[in-house]
């Protein structure tokens, strides 16, 4: 199975999204942001960084590049995509999925280990976790609050959209504490957080992220 | 020679941390006038000649798709000659 890790101009993640691929037991294969083809992959990766810069909003020019135009297309026929941090604020903006990410409610760059509990385990990205389940891996963001309005918020909510969230005092001020959420169909997942980072214990707070790489596997298998 | 000006504001009911960090900064400067302060950003979209109708159309729609996000921001488009 392989997996596509898009690199923009100012993506931080690309390499250790695609190690986590690796890890995970997929191919990991890379992708370039003014690619016309997504080289038969059969999920996608937009990982974590500073795409374009974050200029004008973060994941605003972003969403426009050449590789979005058939990730887009893709995702709405039901391939698999996982946003991470600036991923998720790609998602967002390309309407693949609902709400917006917004400046930090404290204003500071947050970097830290941070608990999540997993609420859903039926999308693409989330099938090898427990719902329920506790686990810990890094959050470094700015701009991470999830903010929808208020019939948005409901419709995540009743649909079972919400797929983790922060554990303990709220962070960054997210509404309900979300922390990651997915289209209808479950095959597009926006993550704040980084389990990129915690696949292994050598180099990360957890081996806790894994599961985000596993679980797509068992997606293809179905 | 005209400017076109777009201004892109957070929605009222989206928390604005900038806008409160300005707003807490203000009196520590002697500056008490303000009850609150919002943050926003101004765009200049310098066009040649007076714009049409047609050109400011498509402003707006630029407005909307690419200079504010619907979700979190309202924008008004305006003409400074």
């Amino acid at each position: 199975m392989r997996v596509g890790v898009i690199t923009f101009p100012g993506t931080l993640d690309d390499r250790d999204a695609a190690r986590a691929v690796t890890h995970g037991g997929a191919e990991a294969v890379a992708l370039w942001h003014a690619d016309s083809d997504l080289k038969n992959v059969d999920a996608v990766i937009l990982p974590g960084g500073f795409s374009y810069g974050d200029y004008l909003r973060c994941g605003a020019i972003s969403r426009f590049a050449p590789v979005m135009k058939l990730v887009i297309e893709a995702a709405e026929k039901g391939m698999p995509v996982l946003g991470i941090c600036n991923g998720f604020q790609v998602l967002c903006e390309s309407h693949l999925l609902p709400g917006a990410l917004t400046r930090n409610s404290d204003l500071h760059f947050l970097c830290r280990d941070q608990e999540i509990e997993i609420i859903s385990n039926t999308t693409a990205w989330t099938t090898s976790f427990n719902v329920g389940e506790k686990i810990i891996i890094p959050l470094k963001n700015g701009e991470g609050s999830f903010q929808c309005d208020d019939k948005t918020l409901a419709q995540l909510e009743g649909e079972g959209r919400v797929i983790a969230r922060y554990v303990g005092e709220n962070p960054n001020g997210s509404r309900n504490l979300i922390a990651g959420i997915s289209n209808v169909r479950g095959n597009v997942v926006g993550l704040m957080p980084h389990p990129e980072h915690a696949i292994d214990s050598l180099t990360g707070p957890s081996a806790q992220g894994l599961g985000f790489f596993t679980s797509i596997l068992n997606a293809m298998v179905k | 020679m005209a400017i076109i000006v777009v201004d892109v504001m957070l929605k009222p009911e989206i928390l604005d941390p900038q806008g409160n960090a300005v707003a807490s900064a203000l009196p520590r400067l002697g500056f008490t006038f303000a009850q609150s302060v919002r943050q926003g950003k101004r765009f200049e979209i310098v066009i040649e000649g007076d714009p049409t109708p047609a050109q400011l159309a498509e402003v707006e729609k630029a407005a909307e798709v690419l200079l504010s996000n619907p979700v979190i921001e309202t924008y008004a488009v305006r003409v400074e000659s």
